[in-house]
């Protein structure tokens, strides 16, 4: 009966994430004390898709995220875009960001009746963080060709500043779902 | 909003912006197994020349490649270090030259050609229910709206500087988040309103932006 204005209700909010993970990008990074790498909120806005909007639109919303940044638009920290960053030594951290942002928001649909902050912080963690993580070690040991020692150490600097994103993520989810209930609703 | 691309004549800029993506994938694929030093020699004289027949200023072409610069050079002092200094420098010398080329096609091709070139290829994938057109619109939308919530950012931001907040990350996140989703919703209703129907018939909306997305929806 609605669901032509439900579709488009996933199409607005699947393009006003993306433009939302862009916008997190351009804000500049916050220093932190002990945190060797600076952190800049953009994966903050992978891991919050996936909360907020659940497994499919979430992971949709950070497709259209990386389609912008393909076209052209310099939307990655620094400003950096265009083709050349999925070609790059890091690419494999991207190509994770949707899959990361499925799995934050399938785990979240999963236990949607009884998520909690703590539940919240872990599922960022599986999905924000390991399953980044593991797409973009993999791909410098499988395509860029660096031992496997070195892909995961020179990644450990970044590790801290991600566990402190996801924290975020939960305590910032916990507030949207009680303001905001859009995966119940998607749900119902 | 300023892309990445820089505007110049050059029979680079005026090839098909899917013509360039093709060559990209197959000489991507090509020169990252190449590991012969005398033909990935040629394909790096010929991406060289490639820029100069583009017209791109050498600082230009730097800069794209600089960001990946420290990493490429981190793994190759590595393999130098366990002896390997060959196989580092064949990495390195591979992933500049992919890195090159990849930025030539951005360098090179419109923002908007590059949509109009997402939503042709998306066209085959229609029997698996991909919908061109709602993609392209989504794209569009998606555009609009960096530079609003971008702005919503600072606005929250400078808000929080106020309360002392200025480091939290949960203090500008939330709000900003349900800011977008009430534009969101807006939006939605907007387009709803002008009897856009996800469903219906796949009107081509590269030309002439949605009217839903033409100004934000105000809170």
């Amino acid at each position: 009966m609605n669901t032509s204005i439900s579709q488009t209700r996933d199409l607005a909010y699947v393009a006003l994430f993306a433009a939302l993970i862009a916008a997190l990008g351009l804000i500049p990074a916050i220093p932190l004390p002990f945190i060797p790498a600076p952190i800049t909120a953009q994966t903050l806005g992978v891991m919050l898709a996936g909360a907020i909007l659940g497994s499919r639109r979430g992971a949709l919303a950070v497709l259209v995220f990386l389609a912008l940044v393909a076209i052209g638009l310099p939307l990655l920290p620094g400003g950096r875009g265009g083709l050349a960053v999925f070609a790059g030594p890091t690419a494999g951290f991207l190509f994770g960001w949707p899959v990361g942002a499925f799995v934050v928001g399938a785990l979240m649909e999963r236990f949607w009746d009884r998520v909690d902050f703590i539940l919240a912080t872990f599922f960022s963690i599986v999905g924000g963080v390991f399953v980044i993580y593991f797409f973009g070690i993999a791909w410098l040991i499988a395509v860029v060709g660096v031992a496997p020692l070195a892909a995961l150490t020179g990644s450990l600097a970044f590790i801290p500043g991600d566990l402190i994103k996801a924290v975020v993520c939960a305590s910032v989810a916990m507030t949207v779902k009680r303001a905001y209930p859009l995966i119940a609703q998607s749900r119902a | 909003m300023l892309g990445i691309y820089h505007d110049a004549r050059s029979p680079v800029h005026r090839l098909p912006a899917g013509a360039k993506i093709l060559v990209l994938i197959v000489g991507a694929a090509l020169i990252l197994s190449e590991s012969d030093w005398s033909r990935l020699a040629i394909a790096g004289v010929s991406v060289a020349s490639a820029f100069a027949l583009a017209r791109i200023p050498a600082g230009v072409a730097v800069a794209q490649i600089r960001p990946a610069l420290w990493i490429l050079g981190a793994i190759f002092l590595f393999h130098a270090l366990i002896g390997e200094w060959r196989l580092g420098a064949l990495i390195t010398v591979r992933f500049v030259i992919v890195l090159a080329l990849a930025s030539l096609v951005t360098l090179t091709t419109r923002v908007s050609d590059m949509m109009a070139a997402i939503e042709r290829a998306l066209g085959p994938l229609r029997p698996l229910g991909v919908k061109p057109a709602t993609v392209a619109l989504c794209l569009s939308m998606a555009i609009r709206f960096v530079p609003v919530l971008s702005n919503e950012a600072a606005a929250v931001r400078e808000a929080q500087r106020a309360r002392g907040l200025e480091r939290s990350l949960t203090a500008l996140a939330s709000p900003l988040i349900l800011r977008a989703l009430r534009m969101a919703d807006s939006v939605a209703e907007a387009l709803h309103a002008r009897g856009y129907d996800p469903e219906g018939l796949e009107p081509s909306t590269t030309d002439e932006p949605p009217k839903g997305a033409q100004r934000p929806a105000s809170d």
